[in-house]
């Protein structure tokens, strides 16, 4: 914005912009989510303070050796981040503007969280089948309260991953939609920051315990 | 219909939820619904419905969601206040024997809801509402970051509060204190659905208090007009700068503490249960985590009114910006370092106990230095006494004795005598009542004309203060000494005859505090009906020194005509002083955000599903839940949300302020 | 941190995601490492490679922790001057929050415990 001088105040000082542009539109967004994603951070930040605490209180009940696949994690920790490279791929297609490609990378991510979400579920279906429900022990609850909490976020991000394919689909790679697509990348990349702490602090070290 | 039917429609609300056996509750009914209906009916008569939602609940401007926060404030202020009376009526009465007139269920909810509704839809709302009307203007900015989040989140606290008010006439509020510990609050002691009310309704306004939080740190960061750097923003605004960073930081603590509680209530999780390793004391240490930078939320934005209030009406330059800025942000962090303190008596141990006695001690430095800059401010400055600055001065006395009893219960053995005694009723009264109350009258008393286009009656006003302040003083000052006494809080009934004077003395407080809200309202009614020879047209009556009193009174939906460019803290003082002239031509067209619904029908769905949850009406919090996401999905798929205001209705509304400023003269 | 540059109004015209946006082979890079990095404390857990158990605790902690500044940088794009300084200044406070709510719970809480659960120290103390 350049600050043309009033004309009635010519060699004093410039107290208003005369020749005036608006800010872009999503100006602030992309500082805005971020703010977003810290205080997310902060609700997991809590999770973790709670397993923390609770974690060890097993109740005579089923311990975190008793009840970890590492195996299954390593897998599910796989799929969380080749969805985070082939997101990555998504954005660089999308910088070049190819919308097909974009879509496909976006849909192959998608799948990934899916996979994700899909080996989630069924460790805890088998967890609760075996009597391992989030009612037995306070370091169950906080198990299943942490890492479900997770879980629904990557579902969120699903939605929002579908939402915004068609929304890419019907109206192309728009700077509103660049601006969207650029948002859940910080959204995904932040929650696989998130499942880090996830699978050291939950599984690794609780099957160390 | 069969017995199963009705719970699967009804949940577990069925007639003998009305509490159709409390008399005081059923009158306060009537009345309610008597008013409601006049209210309601006087708006189709004169039919302002549709101008309502066109213009006021659909807007996306800040300052009518600001003012819109700020009704919604005073009009809980009153059931908050009404809880309050019949507290100390109860206190004074239940002596000798003597029951009272409140039973222990109604009691209990009295005092939860007094707590829950002044803190949350009370302080919060006219804070929140303060900072979003005063702060896009006094850093130049015509609207803030994200203006349809704003919109919502104040629906949002909306729905929190409705949830709140229902429970007065649907069902029961929490019987449990205003932070509903467990295990009190679990399932097993508490099964009605009073505490799934506080839970839902602190889930619902939190979401938007958190949102309109991390809204008007953008605002704050991104768009400051030229000229405006960090050290060169006006006080308030750099103390809303740090309430809502405390609020993005702090309000996702709250709303995980409530989601682990009502997994206990709800799936029979073990977080805070006594039973399968739960920790009841978790809960506490997590709620206060929150709830310490909760009081600093509340008290730092009025430390920027009454900044602003005092070098303006000293006719001088803040003394010390600096300092106030650096010990602004001393107590933002300081503020997450003392939560402990008011759990002393769990039995943490000596090096816990002191280390959060040492930090509470610490936080009292920089609020010491804020007291010593507004004193500075006012030596040797030309004082003019209107109403802002004696709120102000009412506050550094009453401030300062209220901290110096926090500082008291800072250290952990005196704590051990004085905790959950009336003493800390006392305390946390005299800090929050001295500091964030009388902070919001001063801003109110002191931006009213900015907001509306003229001045506040002063006789109503004055005699409003002397009820205040006299009330405050009675009411609790003869609680530190029943809490000295060692009398605990949330009593119903005594048994010591002799401490009945002092509950005598505080009622007749909270009488004269009645006495000022009454003046308070009176004054609003006056005011308006004099309301042309309290006009002003200059914009700026009280001679101020920050920008939102270089536009007009109302401002124009525009804010400024052109974006000003500031060269000093004092931006709208330096331009008065080097000549600014009002431009007068070369108008443009202005570029801003369209009005939308979606906020007032996704917070509606919000807290339908809200109370859906609460009786375990569970088809309907589904389809409220579902209805919500595609309502939020569907609004995303708007891509035009803004409009350019013509450059003629520009030069319309801005010749139209020429005219009335020559009449002036 | 450089607040002057926006109010002076010189990047007005910048879009508002100041983000590096990052390219093939910075992504590629930090998915190696990622990887890398979750091999290897996966392996030291279900190797039991180290005999020690604090020791390989400290160690994936460690792990864990680069792992974290790698995402930030390589996936998130983390930088100095986004923002203008600002989202690095978020995510600072973030962590100093995290930590304090972590560590401070932890410490209070294992007080608590050990204080008030007599059982496990009546050996202890009599």
């Amino acid at each position: 914005m350049t600050i043309a001088i009033n004309p009635s105040q010519t060699g004093g000082p410039v107290f208003y912009v005369a020749d005036e542009h608006p800010h872009p539109e999503g100006w602030s967004t992309s500082l805005g989510f971020w703010i977003y994603l810290m205080s997310d951070c902060l609700i997991f930040a809590i999770l973790f303070a709670t397993f923390g605490v609770l974690g060890g209180n097993y109740a005579a009940g089923p311990a975190p050796k008793d009840l970890f696949d590492l195996n299954l994690v390593a897998v599910n920790t796989s799929m969380l981040l080749l969805s985070s490279i082939t997101y990555g791929f998504a954005m660089l297609t999308m910088q070049q503007n190819k919308v097909a490609q974009t879509q496909i990378w976006l849909a192959v991510t998608g799948l990934f969280g899916l996979a994700f979400i899909g080996i989630e579920l069924t460790e805890f279906a088998h967890m609760i089948h075996e009597g391992a429900t989030p009612q037995r022990s306070a370091f169950l609850s906080a198990f299943f309260t942490l890492v479900g909490t997770h879980g629904l976020h990557v579902s969120c991000g699903l939605i929002w991953l579908l939402t915004l394919m068609v929304q890419v689909q019907k109206f192309g790679l728009i700077e509103a939609n660049r601006r969207r697509l650029m948002c859940l990348s910080m959204f995904w990349h932040f929650l696989d920051v998130v499942w880090i702490g996830v699978f050291t602090f939950v599984y690794l070290l609780g099957v160390l315990r | 219909m069969s017995p199963d039917l009705l719970k699967l429609i009804f949940g577990r609300l069925g007639f003998e939820s009305l509490p159709l056996h409390e008399p005081i509750v059923v009158g306060t009914f009537a009345v309610v619904a008597l008013g409601g209906a006049a209210l309601l009916g006087g708006l189709t008569y004169f039919r302002l419905w549709g101008y309502l939602w066109r213009e006021w609940f659909t807007t996306v401007d800040h300052k009518r969601i600001g003012i819109m926060y700020m009704i919604l404030g005073i009009v809980m202020l009153l059931r908050g206040f009404a809880d309050a009376l019949m507290m100390r009526g109860q206190q004074m009465l239940a002596f000798g024997g003597s029951e009272g007139y409140l039973n222990a269920h109604h009691y209990d909810q009295v005092f939860t809801a007094h707590g829950v509704i002044m803190i949350f839809f009370v302080a919060m709302p006219l804070v929140t509402g303060l900072m979003n009307y005063v702060v896009p203007m006094q850093i130049g900015a015509r609207d803030v970051s994200f203006p349809f989040l704003n919109n919502f989140s104040f629906w949002m606290t909306v729905g929190g509060a409705v949830l709140v008010m229902a429970s007065l006439f649907i069902g029961e509020f929490a019987r449990t204190g205003w932070l509903a510990y467990p295990p009190l609050s679990n399932i097993g002691y508490s099964p009605d659905v009073g505490v799934d009310y506080y839970i839902w309704a602190l889930q619902v306004a939190g979401v938007g208090t958190t949102l309109s939080g991390i809204n008007l740190i953008c605002t704050i960061v991104k768009l400051r007009c030229p000229g405006m750097t960090m050290m060169k923003m006006p006080v308030f605004t750099w103390t809303s700068l740090c309430t809502n960073v405390l609020i993005v930081a702090s309000f996702p603590v709250l709303t995980v503490v409530l989601a682990l509680l009502s997994l206990d209530r709800y799936v029979g999780t073990n977080f805070f249960t006594n039973d399968f390793g739960g920790s009841p004391m978790m809960y506490v240490n997590l709620i206060w985590i929150w709830g310490h930078p909760e009081v600093y939320i509340l008290v730092l934005p009025a430390f920027g009114i009454f900044s602003e209030v005092t070098s303006t009406f000293s006719g001088k330059r803040l003394f010390g910006y600096t300092s106030m800025v650096y010990a602004t942000v001393v107590i933002t962090i300081l503020s997450y370092l003392v939560w402990l303190h008011h759990f002393f008596t769990m039995g943490s141990g000596a090096s816990v106990n002191s280390f959060f006695g040492i930090t509470t001690m610490i936080i009292s430095i920089p609020t010491g230095a804020k007291m010593f800059n507004w004193l500075f401010t006012m030596y040797r400055g030309r004082i003019r006494y209107e109403l802002p600055m004696m709120w102000t001065i009412a506050f550094m006395l009453t401030f300062v004795i209220g901290g110096m009893t926090g500082v008291l219960l800072a250290v952990p053995p005196a704590d051990f005598v004085l905790h959950n005694s009336l003493f800390l009723i006392a305390h946390f009264h005299n800090v929050i009542i001295g500091g964030v109350v009388f902070g919001a009258f001063a801003g109110i008393t002191y931006w009213f004309p900015k907001a509306f286009g003229f001045k506040l009656d002063p006789f109503w006003g004055k005699l409003s203060f002397w009820f205040w302040v006299t009330g405050f003083y009675l009411a609790f000052m003869p609680l530190y000494v029943l809490g000295l006494m060692g009398v605990t809080r949330r009593l119903r009934v005594f048994d010591d005859p002799s401490l009945q004077i002092w509950f005598v003395i505080a009622a007749i407080g909270a009488g004269l505090v009645l006495l000022g809200i009454m003046c308070m309202l009176m004054q609003f009614a006056v005011s308006f009906l004099k309301r042309e020879q309290l006009k002003d047209v200059t914009g700026d009556p009280w001679d101020a020194r920050t920008l939102e009193w270089a536009t007009s009174s109302p401002p124009p939906d525009y804010n400024f005509a052109f974006t000003p460019v500031v060269h000093d803290n004092d931006a709208w003082w330096d331009m008065k002083r080097r000549g600014y002239q009002r431009p007068l031509t070369g108008f443009r067209p202005i570029h801003m955000p369209s009005s939308t619904g979606t906020g007032i029908i996704l917070a509606g769905l919000a807290t339908a599903m809200g109370f859906g949850l609460i009786w375990y009406i569970w088809w309907l919090a589904a389809v409220s839940f579902i209805a919500m996401l595609a309502v939020g999905i569907g609004h995303t798929f708007n891509y035009h949300r803004d409009f350019d205001i013509p450059a003629e209705d520009v030069i319309r509304a801005e010749d139209a302020r020429t005219k009335l400023l020559a009449g002036a003269k | 941190m450089n607040t002057d540059t926006h109010a002076a109004g010189v990047d007005h015209h910048h879009n508002g995601d100041s983000h590096a946006h990052g390219s093939f082979s910075t992504y590629m890079l930090g998915f190696v490492l990622s990887v890398v990095l979750t091999a290897i404390p996966f392996w030291l857990v279900m190797s039991g490679a180290l005999p020690n158990k604090q020791i390989t605790a400290l160690v994936i902690m460690a792990f864990a922790v680069v792992q974290i500044v790698v995402h930030m940088i390589y996936f998130l794009h983390m930088n100095t001057t986004s923002e203008n300084g600002w989202s690095m200044m978020a995510l600072i406070f973030t962590v100093v929050m995290v930590v304090i709510a972590l560590s401070g719970s932890l410490w209070v809480m294992s007080h608590l415990n050990s204080n008030m659960m007599p059982m496990h120290q009546m050996s202890g103390m009599k």
